[in-house]
């Protein structure tokens, strides 16, 4: 073991993923909701991101392009590679999209995933959805 | 900045010195901070074609006041007429290194959080742009600048003055500084070699304002132990990764890569500052890295004096992580048995820590039983926040479970 103390990274990044399984408050997909809805729920992503740019903790947010484009490929590094086109049958468990910050606590990633849990669905009616948190990677702590 | 390194490096020196000028005149930190640096950024643009100006500090400063008296311009049909008035003189006050520790107990403020305090550090006092600081931490540049301003309001509503603190708020407010340099030493060393340049120059940039600090208070024991420290530690760069970015652990390390003028320097350091007064953890974690670094071959290592050393050093601290360093020192010392006891007080304060399955395994690597070994690898491997760590503790198992299946992949002897 080295002289260090074996201090904590200072910033640890972590990742807020979402699926398309919706929530308590609703299931049902966005192109079936009313236009000001859709509006409604898209200016609050923004005003989140807008938010925690302010606060020095935004580091990137990404919706991704629906799950009919998604596509499986597997290789065995020799013969051509297999690729599965959609529809999948698990198409909801599928990432919808992601938030990268940058904070002091796991405590404060929390924080931030609540208030994305909380979006807006439909006549404004929080959509609770199930925030993935994840601590991305970061170099490593002290000498072994 | 794209001027070049002498440029850059004699930008960074007087950044402190200029501002610490522009305080001293107007005392408002927030605008002051920002007028020195669009006259870096004047001069980072300047100064590579028309050449480093004869007088490049005065230089600076005419920029920089220009800037200043812009600002309070468009300032003064506002409030600003009052804090003009209010501008302060100190004749007292010499410039140079004093100005620039003055600026560090106001960036390194207790009321803010180590990242803001690392970020305004950086730019105030190291002369570092926002967009620089914002590659360093890997975020946009608009979230650093927000994380800078934030830290500069905090500043300001806090009512720090620009002056020395008494040597009674000074001996207080040292350690918070001495924490903020250390914790950007380590955002630099422990980045994997080249995967992020502006990222391992945080730890030259530390190494250089402690240089700093230490040559205004040549007589502090902690601030030369810390400097020590962080020679000692950097001595050993270049050997603690391979080619691949794995990480190599000191025993295993090519000491002939160690630099030795590095450790020539820190050893001098340290062995002077514990001879001189109270002893301090930082001091305590430089004699440890002098007496690593001082061991031609691993098996030189004085553990007995180490384990000592960790010893005070955790009555000093209280921090598990280095009674986690004293258990290894104390299996080094005496056998892998009595570091395992001590791990046992730990599993409370540590507890799903990572570092502690770590050394577990190590030591029940070293005591033979194999499979409580590879047991506690795989437990470290899977809760690490690091890549290169992981991968060197997946490895360790991997190792180990070569050896119980026999497969004889693996011959190297295992300490």
């Amino acid at each position: 073991m080295g002289a260090t103390n074996g201090e904590e990274h200072i910033m640890p990044r972590f990742l807020l993923l979402q699926n398309y399984e919706g929530g308590a408050g609703c299931t049902v997909p966005m192109s079936n909701w009313a236009p000001e809805d859709i509006q409604a729920h898209v200016a609050f992503q923004q005003a989140l991101n807008d938010e925690l740019t302010d606060k020095g903790e935004f580091v990137d947010a990404q919706g991704l392009a629906g799950p009919d484009m998604a596509k499986f490929v597997t290789s065995d590094g020799v013969r051509v590679p297999v690729v599965t086109d959609g529809p999948f049958p698990e198409s909801k468990e599928l990432l919808a999209g992601y938030r990268m910050i940058d904070v002091d606590s796991e405590k404060r990633a929390i924080e931030i995933a609540a208030q994305a849990s909380a979006a807006p669905g439909p006549s404004g009616v929080p959509i609770q959805q199930p925030i993935e948190v994840r601590q991305v990677m970061g170099p490593p702590s002290a000498d072994l | 900045m794209t001027s070049s390194p002498d440029a850059e490096d004699l930008l960074r020196e007087l950044a402190p010195q200029v501002l610490g000028v522009l305080m001293r005149r107007f005392g408002d930190f927030d605008a002051a901070e920002d007028a020195v640096q669009e006259a870096l950024v004047a001069a980072a643009l300047h100064w590579p074609h028309d050449g480093i100006p004869d007088n490049p500090r005065g230089w600076l400063i005419q920029a920089a006041v220009r800037k200043m008296t812009d600002h309070i311009r468009s300032e003064v049909a506002r409030r600003r007429r009052e804090s003009l008035a209010a501008a302060r003189d100190q004749p007292g006050d010499v410039g140079g290194g004093d100005d620039t520790l003055i600026l560090l107990f106001m960036c390194c403020h207790p009321s803010l959080t180590p990242a803001s305090a690392i970020a305004l550090t950086l730019r105030a006092v190291g002369g570092l742009t926002t967009n620089e600081i914002a590659n360093a931490f890997l975020v946009p540049e608009a979230t650093m600048a927000q994380r800078i301003s934030r830290a500069k309001q905090t500043i300001t509503a806090s009512e720090a003055r620009f002056q020395m603190p008494g040597s009674d708020e000074r001996a207080q407010r040292l350690p918070s500084v001495l924490h903020v340099m250390y914790l950007i030493f380590n955002e630099g060393y422990t980045s994997t070699t080249g995967e992020n340049l502006h990222r391992s120059e945080l730890s030259g940039e530390a190494t250089r304002l402690t240089r700093v600090v230490h040559g205004v208070l040549p007589d502090n024991g902690e601030v030369a132990g810390l400097l020590a420290l962080m020679l000692l530690t950097d001595a050993r760069r270049s050997a603690r990764t391979g080619p691949g970015g794995q990480l190599i652990p000191l025993a295993e390390q090519d000491r002939t890569m160690w630099d030795q003028e590095l450790i020539t320097e820190g050893d001098a350091l340290i062995t002077n500052a514990l001879g001189t007064g109270s002893i301090g953890e930082y001091q305590l974690q430089a004699a440890i890295a002098a007496l690593h670094d001082d061991a031609a071959r691993a098996e030189d290592t004085d553990w007995p004096q180490i384990l000592a050393f960790y010893g005070l050093l955790e009555r000093m601290s209280g921090n598990p992580m280095v009674a986690l360093n004293r258990a290894v020192a104390a299996a080094m010392v005496h056998g892998p048995a009595a570091g395992l006891t001590l791990l046992e007080a730990l599993d409370e304060p540590l507890g799903g820590h990572y570092r502690l399955d770590a050394v577990r395994a190590h030591l029940f690597e070293m005591a033979g039983d194999v499979d409580s070994a590879l047991a506690h690898y795989r437990a470290a491997a899977s809760r690490t926040t690091s890549i290169p760590e992981q991968h060197y503790l997946a490895t360790q198992a991997a190792k180990l479970a070569a050896r119980t299946t026999g497969s004889g992949e693996d011959r190297t002897p295992q300490e």
